[in-house]
């Protein structure tokens, strides 16, 4: 073409990037890689190729790791975990600050190695990708400088096995190994089996940045070596890759005492309200599903548009649409790259075909007739009871309806599994940070979308996962409390008997739901017996159904969490007031089923009332950080309905010190009360209904933890399980709970309930959510 | 071939209907929306997102000149200054260059000068197609006696600019008074005659993207030709934020009406690369049909100098240097 055609025609030309230097690494390895143990390269085992999905070409040869492999890997983290604790905060953070420093030094060999590998644009690996890896390990640096001040008492969890996705291989990296790291605990990290080039390429990096032997190990391969990195004997596992994988792993880590995060898939929405900058929410599209080809776990997949504009909209969305350009990922001019591997775009293929309902528009893009690309696409006019507008299609693909009102807005938006992020797009700051709190979802982004910072927390709810990366409140994922932790929990077995009631007249002891004193759907009771034998009166056991009927009734209290910590302050000292009217009975109760300590149970309760009654209106959440003109709220919400098995050994203590924090925080609990001595709970039914605690807040059952903890952790519509039990429920809980990815906190300690431990209860009663607004005008 | 040339190379070979107005529609300048961070981020990521090599970069440049209203807008012009200018603006390359890129013929789009200027800019340009444009109504800062900015537009008409650059009040904008601002630009429309009128918002006063955004859509309805950033005389003049709020607004205009209005940048793009930026943005944003120098100005004095030096290196090579370059 001549200059005057192109002056003519004004196209863009071809702007590629070199390659050469990504490939001449890949050369330098001989273009075949064991994993990185110990500090060295194993030699190659047995391999697969991994190719560059734009051309199908094959990159490189990548070793299938053995169980030998991943057990030196871990022997090898474990050997070099007390040197890596015991160089101290400055001398790790050295170490993360040179990574960094690396990072930045070879960001373009990092860039063009990755775009090689997993196919997206060389503008967001350059631009996106890397910059935000080096800021990861930049932040985190930090984070290990000031952790022997800032975090007293907590101290790295050991070896972490971390398994990560292929969509954003090396920054995925960086998320799992800085926080691990600063806080002074070794990794093992398994990359997907797609993209494995730039996770090898760090490992060649970490050499030079003097990362001591051991401390960060590689194990490449399929699914199958991440199901051995998460069998390891490791301390953590932390997974980012598909609910249905997470699910596995939930399942496969139960009762083990390993922690575990999750980050998982999602189905976000992208609410656009009529008043909204539409072009520039149309803009917002482009970074929110148009972004890595769709193949994000947050991407705003789900438009939902406010009617009277969304014809405007769509038409809008359409013509910027066409203007995007696919192909060569290595060309600068390039906005959607290849499909990570033709399986994926399969998969994606399939899922589109298989629904015929909707208006699709496709981008007229030309497409390259080689390598694996899919085209921008846009289906609208869907129902929420569409498959695809509940499913992950993790592809360039929009689907998308219309709502009338804000609340419907919400209400379709929080229509999902899912919960992982959402982004809202309007001029008016009452709707924007109104809607805000109200969505489903860990991350919310207004009038913008994925933006990410190393210091503002990035994590799901619901089946999105668990546990939160980046900011202050990450690092709870790689850290445990320094302290020795109590003795384990053995069961406590109810006493027998054959006495006389104690009672002068008979008292029924029922179930307490909604508010209200219900009689135990089975119809049976069991005889309580104190520790001389006497009969102390009759609990009702719960069943299924009673559980059921407590689930729903705390989650018809949800607008308990809509009100002020003032307000459930107050709550929390009438109870203690009311309590405490009725101190002397409850401290005979007590002594009257454990035989001893009533009085000081009865005080330590109402300390624990008034500690929580002061944290309720204190727990304020803080404005990341975030280098951005903006604030990134991270907000303390209430994680919603929690079941709790109480602590046996303390019939009152045990069932106030988890109540109280729960309810403090805004949550609504189904209580559980101590097996072997229920009768303190359920004279506490009289305090909760002299104390203005709303009906459902708070809803108790007494019965066998053994057959209610399998229920409570499987049922769909409860947010948390917690278990004191001193049964040994760790393995059913946790494994029941894969079913919505709920969170568990099983306790196999013998908890002193005397000594205040406010920060795991905030932590647990509480989900960070991060609010993204940028702001500006002028 | 001659033909052909003629019709792309000569600045005023393609012609739009003019925009002919709106009755004043306060709902819809109201319902206008232009959030400042969505559109910094937009702006800011552009150019990472869009570049031109080789060939297409000495292509687009050679774009850029035809667009540029080279002006000359100084307390101490001289008619001999204006002639230097408009020689620059026949041949803005070294016939040399132009030979080699196959672009023999390329000029300016526009001369722009103030209003005593114009004569001697028509006699220098006299047999070429390029069309002089003139500064008026109390440029730059268009507080002048109204009927005193009237009578300058119609005097520069009849002294043969072709092109009027108005100034708009901008306290209207900054007190809301659209009816005023409307008002203003359909009186010097009509003084305009059978001239194009292009409105200069002087956006770096306006204070905000959302001003920026409205004081466009009114100046269209008020029959403008051409939408301009800025006088070049204020703090911030053409930036890419800016640019992409007037030519969203120029976008949804012709939406609704089927009317193509044309975009000025001015002030601030001095540099190829800067160029580069506003035509990529113009061509995914609006369109290619406004890359043409009857829908595209960028009004630029030193600009030219910076795409020669780049056009040069194209041709041989080597990096050029200024001095090797004829002055304006």
């Amino acid at each position: 073409m001549t200059i005057k055609e192109i002056f003519d025609s004004m196209e863009y030309g071809p702007a590629p990037e070199s390659a050469s230097e990504a490939l001449a690494w890949i050369a330098s390895h001989g273009g075949r890689f064991g994993c990185f143990i110990d500090g060295a390269f194993t030699e190659p085992g047995e391999t697969f190729a991994t190719s560059n999905p734009a051309t199908g070409e094959a990159l490189a040869e990548v070793t299938q790791a053995t169980q030998g492999d991943v057990d030196r890997a871990v022997a090898a983290a474990r050997a070099a975990q007390p040197g890596w604790t015991g160089l101290g905060g400055h001398g790790r953070a050295r170490v993360l600050y040179a990574i960094a420093r690396l990072l930045q030094r070879q960001s373009r060999l990092f860039a063009v190695l990755e775009t090689l590998d997993n196919g997206k644009p060389i503008r967001e690996s350059r631009d996106i990708d890397i910059p935000l890896a080096q800021r990861h390990f930049y932040h985190h640096a930090g984070y290990a400088e000031l952790m022997e001040t800032e975090l007293p008492g907590r101290a790295p969890l050991g070896v972490c096995g971390q398994v990560i996705p292929w969509n954003f291989p090396l920054l995925m990296l960086a998320w799992k190994v800085a926080p691990a790291l600063a806080m002074g605990n070794t990794v093992v990290l398994k990359p997907a089996e797609y993209t494995s080039l730039t996770a090898l390429l760090l490992a060649d990096l970490c050499r030079q940045a003097g990362v001591p032997k051991g401390v960060v190990n590689i194990v490449t391969g399929d699914g199958a070596v991440g199901e051995m990195v998460v069998a390891a004997p490791v301390e953590k596992v932390a997974f980012t890759g598909s609910t249905a994988v997470g699910r596995r792993i939930r399942e496969a880590t139960a009762g083990t005492g390993k922690a575990l995060t999750l980050e998982l898939g999602g189905k976000s929405p992208y609410i656009v309200f009529e008043d909204a900058d539409l072009d520039s929410a149309v803009e917002g599209l482009v970074d929110a599903i148009w972004f890595n080809q769709g193949q994000v776990c947050c991407a705003g997949s789900r438009l939902l548009v406010q009617e009277g504009v969304a014809d405007t909209f769509h038409r809008k969305l359409r013509a910027r649409m066409a203007t995007l350009r696919i192909g060569d990922p290595l060309d600068k001019v390039i906005d959607i790259g290849a499909i990570v591997d033709p399986v994926q775009l399969a998969t994606i293929t399939r899922l589109v075909e298989a629904s015929t309902e909707g208006e699709r528009y496709v981008a007229p893009c030309p497409i390259p007739a080689k390598g694996s690309f899919y085209p921008p696409t846009l289906i609208t006019g869907l129902s929420p009871a569409s498959p695809l507008m509940q499913e992950e299609i993790f592809g360039p693909v929009l689907v998308g309806t219309t709502f009338r009102t804000p609340a419907e807005a919400v209400e379709l938006a929080n229509n999902t599994r899912y919960g992982l992020a959402a982004t809202v797009w309007s001029e008016n700051v009452n709707l924007a940070l109104d809607i805000a709190p109200k969505l489903a979802a860990g991350v919310v982004w207004i009038n913008g979308t994925n933006m990410f910072d190393a210091a503002a927390p990035f994590g799901g709810v619901r089946e999105s996962g668990f546990g939160r990366e980046g900011g202050w409140e990450g690092l709870a994922a790689y850290t445990r409390p320094a302290a020795t932790p109590g003795a384990a929990l053995n069961p406590v077995e109810p006493f027998t008997g054959e006495g006389q009631p104690l009672d002068a007249l008979d008292r029924t002891h029922k179930l307490y739901i909604g508010g209200k004193q219900a009689r135990p759907d089975g119809g049976y009771s069991r005889a309580v017996w104190g520790p001389s034998g006497a009969l102390l009166g009759h609990a009702s056991l719960a069943n299924r159904k009673d559980l059921r009927n407590a689930v729903e009734a705390a989650n018809a209290a949800r607008s308990w969490g809509r009100t002020t910590g003032h307000a459930r302050a107050q709550i929390l000292y009438f109870l203690a007031e009311n309590l405490s009217a009725r101190a002397e009975e409850f401290a005979r109760r007590i002594d009257g089923l454990t035989g001893q300590g009533g009085a000081e149970e009865v005080e330590a309760s109402l300390r624990t009332l008034f500690r929580w009654a002061a944290w309720a209106d204190k727990v304020d959440g803080r404005a990341a950080g975030a280098p951005f003109r903006g604030v990134a709220l991270a907000m303390r919400e209430p994680v919603g309905t929690i079941g709790v098995l109480c602590d046996d050994r303390a019939p009152l203590l045990g069932l106030v010190a988890a109540m109280a924090p729960a309810i403090a925080m805004g949550n609504r609990t189904v209580l559980v009360a101590s097996e072997p001595y229920p009768l303190a709970a359920t004279d506490f039914y009289q305090v909760l209904e002299t104390s203005d605690v709303p009906g459902g807040v708070v809803n108790i059952l007494t019965g066998s933890h053994k057959e209610l903890a399998p229920v409570l952790a499987s049922h769909l519509d409860i947010d948390a399980v917690w278990s004191f039990s001193s049964q040994p429920l760790a393995r059913v809980i946790e494994a029941g709970s894969a079913g919505n990815l709920k969170r568990t906190w099983v306790e196999t300690r013998a908890r002193d309930w005397t000594r205040p431990d406010d920060r795991a209860f905030i932590d647990a009663a509480t989900e960070v959510k991060t609010v993204w607004i940028p702001y500006g005008e002028g | 071939m001659q033909i052909d040339r003629a019709q792309t190379l000569a600045p005023a070979a393609l012609h739009e209907p003019r925009n002919p107005g709106l009755p004043l529609d306060l709902d819809w300048v109201r319902r206008v929306q232009a959030n400042t961070s969505a559109i910094e981020r937009r702006a800011a990521t552009l150019p990472g997102r869009r570049s031109v090599k080789k060939d297409w970069q000495a292509a687009w440049l050679c774009r850029a000149i035809s667009v540029i209203d080279l002006t000359t807008l100084s307390g101490d012009d001289t008619e001999g200054r204006v002639r230097r200018l408009c020689a620059k603006a026949r041949q803005p390359v070294s016939p040399e260059i132009l030979e080699t890129l196959g672009m023999t013929g390329l000029t300016v789009g526009a001369v722009c000068v103030y209003h005593d200027m114009v004569p001697a800019a028509v006699a220098a340009l006299r047999g070429t197609d390029l069309p002089v444009a003139a500064v008026s109504t109390g440029f730059p800062a268009g507080l002048s006696p109204f009927h005193l900015r009237i009578q300058e537009i119609r005097e520069s008409v009849a002294a043969g600019a072709r092109e009027i650059d108005i100034v708009i009040s901008r306290r209207h904008v900054l007190t809301g008074n659209w009816q005023a601002l409307y008002d203003e630009m359909r009186e010097m429309r009509e003084a305009c005659g059978e001239a194009h009128v292009k409105a200069i918002l002087a956006t770096g006063e306006l204070g905000t993207l959302r001003n920026v955004a409205r004081a466009s859509l009114v100046c269209m309805m008020g029959g403008a030709d051409f939408i301009k950033t800025s006088t070049g005389k204020e703090s911030v003049n053409a930036t890419l934020p800016v640019t992409l709020t007037m030519i969203r607004a120029i976008r949804d205009y012709h939406d609704a009406t089927g009317i193509r209005v044309g975009y000025k940048p001015a002030g601030g793009i001095s540099k190829a690369k800067d160029a580069l930026n506003h035509l990529a943005l113009v061509k995914d944003e609006l369109g290619d049909r406004w890359l043409r120098p009857d829908l595209l100005r960028f009004g630029a004095s030193s600009l030219l100098g910076d795409i020669e030096r780049q056009l040069e290196h194209h041709v041989t090579g080597a990096y050029s240097a200024s001095w090797r370059h004829a002055l304006a």
